[in-house]
């Protein structure tokens, strides 16, 4: 056999779950170390080596510091992968995007806000090239898996571009909005097989949008059924307030 | 021998977040000694203003991946109170199982994957599958185990998702339960009666360090307290926990993104020494064993001692998961719909012993059930001021050894805190005192 892959690991703005994840591979992780050599990772490991063939990333992007650093990582790496929904589309940290930067900064910081540098909470396609997205928050381990194998054998993951309605009808779940509840699934991309719907929870988003979101055909599914369109709009907001940036007009 | 002595150990390893390492020392004179949080700002504040109820907890759950579970539990119990949400008794008994499992899932992770590291003289765990195979796979199957009873009782362990106000979207099976309980008694009882025996072997390398602080954390009539409780200091005693702020006093300090903390001296102690100081007397006999045999004793103010009251606690979180699993069956598991009818809007406060240490949150909700003012006061935050304090005796003490010697002391010193750096950097509300 070749060489092993060299596998790094990164952390940027985020929880460090999608990471958490990663160690979370009890039964696979020994298997994983079998195919690849991981030469950096802070959270579990002192090394910190040269280049690598696969860089796994985590986290948004949102210091001047962030941005120097992705540049450094991305020099280093073959094959960079965006980990999560905070390093795919800014996640949750880019709720504070939707309000002048001036504002949360003085709201959390005071008279000392200039301390902290802070930019809008960016994804890292923002930044750098990507080359392949690991979705969710958490990603989960077997999107992560499957990336993973895939490069190891040198193949290229193929994302799903459709809704979670879809893979939530496949496993028959009764419909959310049937139970007078809000649900983002109509309009965010699938891949997760539907794991939230199904153990009774509503869609939150966490995945980001599907390329062609039909949010007009949302906004009928809600009214039709009482819903607030407003509501929607904005638990929308908590995971893609920068794709809908874009798209709100 | 060196009177002149600089360490800066920049975003040190092994640790959750980003933190550096700094120290001083200029002819003899200890100049600075301190954990810098470089983390970058999160703004959670700004996240959850105006937010639903419903979101809160999904929210908040996200300022940390490995502290999600304590997190939502926390967030959920303050907003019950703030709405006068009551939950069930198969709720309660539920999220206290939760609880375990991750304490379980957090501790066994410290221990082995970040700490035993530097006992063993290496960077990381990955030598160690092939030095110690069978001591690695102990730890990921325990570390298994401690996920499925997440994934089972909570939908996912990282990011929980069926938890809500007012109760559960989902209420596990009996089968899931049986199985989950049968699995504690076949592999997490032995393989934790294995850890003690692995964590005798490394115990001797523990650094002879003490330092007298104060300890804080809940405790209770009943259990060994860990979903609710008082706040028990071990210098003033209890008060109920709406006198949280007066227990924490956070403040700004400059050299940190995290606010530090302070209530009868300079500094406290948060985390599972705190929580085996203040309530061994509550611990199952399974755990007052190994801490026999484990050396660690009532009143301990050795802070490596920590990673040891982490293990201790395990045997503990195993067992009463066992008895609880028995209740609830006992009991009848009920399909119940959890509460979401708010009888009032108000304040509300939660605070919840998770593995790094007692976790507050406080919100206040409007009259459209949207949160109006967000509070939370984080376990690594409390403990900040009391790594600061146990640098700055530690330095002079092992001055005559070499600077790497001093260094791989300190590193071992902030993560026997176990500390978590992403938490610490929530959501920074908004007074600054000067």
């Amino acid at each position: 056999m070749a060489n092993k892959p060299r596998v790094a690991i990164f952390d940027f703005t985020g929880c460090e779950g999608c990471e958490l994840n990663q160690l979370n591979f009890e039964d696979q992780l020994l298997d994983i170390l079998a195919h690849v050599d991981i030469v950096e990772w802070r959270e579990a490991m002192d090394d910190r080596p040269g280049e690598y063939d696969i860089a796994f990333v985590e986290g948004s992007l949102s210091t001047p510091d962030c941005i120097k650093r992705i540049h450094d990582v991305r020099r280093r790496a073959k094959v960079l992968v965006a980990l999560g929904s905070c390093a795919v589309t800014g996640g949750v940290n880019a709720v504070k995007n939707t309000r002048p930067i001036e504002e949360v900064r003085e709201e959390v910081y005071g008279e000392d806000k200039y301390l902290f540098p802070t930019l809008p909470a960016l994804p890292l396609s923002a930044v750098v090239k990507v080359d392949y997205n690991v979705r969710g928050c958490p990603m989960t381990q077997i999107e992560f898996l499957k990336v993973f194998t895939s490069l190891v054998m040198g193949k290229t993951p193929v994302e799903p571009d459709y809704s979670v309605c879809v893979e939530c009808k496949l496993k028959e779940n009764e419909c959310v909005y049937e139970k007078g509840m809000i649900c983002l699934g109509p309009v965010t991309r699938a891949g997760c097989e539907a794991h939230c719907t199904s153990v009774g929870q509503y869609c939150t988003g966490c995945r980001g949008l599907v390329s062609e979101p039909n949010l007009k055909g949302m906004e009928e599914i809600l009214t039709a059924h009482g819903l607030s369109v407003d509501e929607a709009w904005k638990r929308l907001e908590l995971y893609n307030a920068n794709q809908l940036e874009g798209v709100k007009g | 021998m060196s009177t002149n002595l600089e360490i800066k150990v920049e975003h040190l390893t092994r640790v959750e977040g980003h933190g550096d390492i700094v120290v001083n020392m200029r002819d003899g004179v200890l100049e600075k000694a301190q954990l810098e949080i470089v983390e970058a700002p999160r703004y959670f504040e700004a996240m959850l203003k105006g937010r639903s109820f419903h979101e809160a907890a999904i929210i908040t759950s996200r300022i940390c991946g490995i502290c999600s579970l304590g997190h939502q539990i926390t967030s959920l119990k303050a907003t019950e109170q703030a709405l006068g949400l009551e939950v069930s008794e198969q709720t309660v008994l539920l999220r206290k199982l939760l609880i375990h499992g991750a304490a379980l899932q957090s501790n066994i992770l410290h221990a082995y994957f970040l700490a035993a590291p530097d006992f063993l003289g290496v960077g990381s765990v990955f030598p160690l599958v092939g030095s110690h195979p069978e001591v690695v796979v102990r730890a990921l199957r325990m570390k298994r185990l401690a996920n499925d009873i997440g994934d089972v009782v909570s939908g996912r362990a990282v990011h929980p998702i069926t938890p809500v106000p007012g109760g559960f979207t989902r209420i596990p099976t009996e089968k899931e339960l049986l199985g989950l309980k049968q699995r504690l008694l076949d592999d997490m009882v032995p393989d934790f009666l294995a850890t003690v025996d692995t964590m005798e072997a490394l115990a001797g390398m523990i650094p002879d360090f003490t330092r007298e602080t104060e300890f804080i954390s809940l405790r209770g009539d009943d259990d060994y307290a860990l979903y609710d409780g008082d706040i028990c200091s071990t210098d003033t005693g209890r008060v109920p926990d709406s006198d949280y702020m007066a227990m924490t006093n956070e403040h700004v300090v400059s050299h940190s993104t995290s606010k530090h903390c302070k209530v009868n001296r300079s500094s406290y102690m948060v985390g599972a020494l705190a929580r085996w100081n203040n309530n061994h007397d509550k611990l199952c006999d399974v755990s007052l064993q190994a801490a026999e045999r484990l050396g660690l004793k009532p009143n301990c103010h050795n802070p490596y001692m920590n990673t040891i009251a982490q293990v201790v606690e395990a045997g503990h979180c195993a067992l009463d998961a066992v008895a609880i699993i028995d209740t609830l069956l006992e009991n009848g598991l009920k399909d119940e719909a959890p509460n979401q009818e708010p009888t009032k809007f108000g304040t509300g406060i939660g605070a919840t012993e998770v593995p790094r240490g007692i976790l507050y949150h406080e919100y206040t909700y409007d009259r459209k059930g949207r949160i109006a003012k967000a509070n939370c006061v984080i376990p690594t935050g409390q403990n900040l001021a009391n790594i600061d304090d146990d640098m700055k005796k530690l330095v002079p003490e092992v001055i005559n050894e070499s600077k790497a010697d001093i260094t791989l002391k300190l590193e071992m010193l902030v993560r026997a805190y176990d500390p978590c750096i992403s938490c610490s950097v929530h959501l920074l509300d908004v007074d600054f005192i000067e």
